[in-house]
């Protein structure tokens, strides 16, 4: 297996883009990660674009030829694939983007991502969403994604005593970090108060406890490392690139405060790494809703199972922290576009090594982690990236 | 959902029938046809026995929802549960028959059949188990849950959420 390095990344705005369509927001973010790879389209070998519910959405299926065609790559032949895996839709088609690179069986590719929820009204979308779920043992039942999230949530109190408050203090934590970032569908301040009363959706979760429905577009372009000095003076590596599967339906799983998937996947990519969380400056992971931010740093390394709320709590997370969470204001503030969030993830974490990331730089970051859940983690992805030396 | 897809799955929905290995005797619901926990599962292929579960069992965790599942419109808020029943297995269900903010981790309940969601006003209307409260001296293990004739327990519909 060769190594691999990021080359190239970009994105849109996620949001409310009423004015921009599917195929626009695709193809923006797709030459965008090929301008700042300095590649040329006739250098590409594939496509991998991660989306989640393309058909349901906008009645659109085989995506990935779209794209490419309206890319104007149609007559290069490339191989094109769509790749869907729930809320990991994104970080699942890098994920085969780095094994085609890595495998040798393409030099150069390009992965996406790409999700158009305003096409549909709130209540269509959340029907959609809840497609990640099990329909026939969890929907038919009257289950939905938050109220899935509600019940982790109200046995993490249970056994460990966390607090209503404490999850709230990650909508908070989000929302600081999206106002630093142009790209950000929510750039506005809100304080723990605002969270804690809001609205209940499935309690003990209220609305400013769960990601908004946004669209928006992620790209980033893939070569072997060995090449990579010839695009950018500051190639990142993909120090580690794991999935772990679980269970379909929380029921099913072996304890409900904590996803094996992602322990699997996290050591995993330690593992191949050879690092450990106390390495990592930076992570992206999956903030959906608040309970699965505090419920993925306890699975992924960066606090003992049970201790995340009261951590969090201190700012241990926050800027001037060991490990700095969500500086894009992850899904909760950037957005929450299904397929194009993975790869989002990976285009943050990359301007971040890169030292390109603005107002919201961590000073020095040179590992960094990027984590995303399918549904209530039936599906875990765990990236790391390095920067080159 | 078609009317197919919905009526293939009623006797687990409407008579919890289970499958249990008979290689290392774990209960799955819904059943499988394969044993997750056989470390070779391989051989237990062919080797699950279908079972009915009592219906009884206590709440592992739950949420009130506010924002409904789609057709569940019109009973929020109402209770998300999951309910570990006596015979291993755990089901994701609502809890009815009592105030919401009664409901606490570790409540006893059993199954009951109910109506569970209408698909629009001449749409098809889908049946399966809810779950409630398990209370006095009568109402210990043993009592018979999901057993009851459907007539009756469909009838004895009371409380404040009702569906």
């Amino acid at each position: 297996m060769r190594e691999v390095a990021v080359l190239g990344v970009g994105m849109t705005r996620f949001g409310e883009l009423w004015d921009r369509s599917f195929r626009e927001i695709g193809i923006e973010a797709g030459f965008q990660a090929l301008v700042d790879a300095k590649l040329s389209s006739g250098d590409l070998g594939a496509l991998y674009l991660g989306n989640m519910a393309s058909g349901s959405l906008i009645a659109q299926e085989h995506i990935a030829p779209l794209i490419l065609d309206y890319s104007g790559l149609g007559s290069h032949h490339l191989s094109a694939v769509r790749v869907e895996g729930g809320g990991a839709s994104g970080a699942l088609a890098f994920h085969q983007g780095y094994l085609a690179v890595a495998s040798g069986a393409h030099d150069f590719v390009v992965v996406g991502g790409a999700e158009k929820l305003t096409d549909v009204p709130d209540v269509d979308g959340m029907r959609i969403s809840n497609g990640a779920a099990d329909q026939e043992w969890e929907v038919v039942f009257g289950a939905t994604l938050p109220g899935l999230w509600g019940m982790v949530a109200r046995r993490h109190m249970h056994e460990f005593g966390t607090t209503r408050e404490q999850f709230a203090r990650v909508a908070v934590h989000d929302h600081e970090m999206g106002s630093k970032n142009p790209n950000a569908h929510y750039r506005n301040r809100i304080s723990l108060e605002a969270v804690v009363n809001a609205t209940p959706v499935a309690e003990p979760l209220g609305m400013l406890d769960c990601a908004p429905l946004s669209d928006g577009a992620a790209a980033v372009v893939l070569g072997p490392l060995e090449r990579a000095r010839k695009f950018t003076d500051t190639p990142i590596r993909v120090a580690a690139s794991q999935v772990a599967c679980d269970s379909m339906a929380l029921q099913h799983r072996r304890e409900l405060t904590t996803m094996d998937a992602t322990v699997v996947a996290a050591k995993r990519a330690f593992g191949q790494a050879r690092r450990t969380a106390a390495d990592v400056q930076v992570v992206e992971l999956d903030d959906a809703y608040t309970v699965s931010a505090l419920v993925s740093l306890e699975d992924l390394g960066f606090v003992p199972k049970g201790e995340s709320g009261p951590t969090f709590a201190t700012g241990a997370f926050g800027p001037g922290g060991k490990t700095v969470m969500n500086t894009s204001g992850g899904l909760k503030a950037q957005g929450r576009p299904f397929g194009a969030v993975g790869v989002a993830q990976i285009v943050e974490i990359v301007r971040q090594l890169r030292g390109e990331a603005g107002d919201r730089q961590v000073p020095g970051a040179t590992l960094g982690l990027a984590h995303v859940l399918g549904g209530t983690g039936a599906t875990s992805v765990v990236h790391l990236l390095e920067r080159a030396t | 959902m078609s009317i197919a897809r919905f009526w293939r799955e009623t006797g687990r929905r409407y008579n919890l029938g289970a499958s249990r290995c008979t290689v290392c005797k774990t209960v799955y619901f819904p059943p499988r046809s394969v044993c997750p926990s056989c470390a070779q599962h391989r051989r237990s292929l062919g080797k699950l026995t279908p079972l009915q579960l009592s219906g009884e069992g206590e709440v592992v965790t739950f949420s009130i929802i506010h924002d409904a599942a789609e057709g569940f419109e019109v009973q929020v808020p109402y209770v998300l549960a999951i309910v570990r029943t006596k015979e291993g297995p755990q089901l994701t269900g609502q809890v009815v028959d009592i105030d919401p903010k009664e409901v606490r981790i570790g409540l006893k309940v059993h199954a009951t059949f109910r109506k569970l969601r209408e698909e629009g006003k001449a749409g098809v209307i889908h049946y399966g188990y809810k779950f409630s409260p398990t209370t006095g001296p009568d109402d210990g293990p043993g009592r018979p849950g999901r057993s009851e004739p459907v007539a009756a327990t469909a009838t004895a519909e009371a409380g404040p959420v009702r569906a």
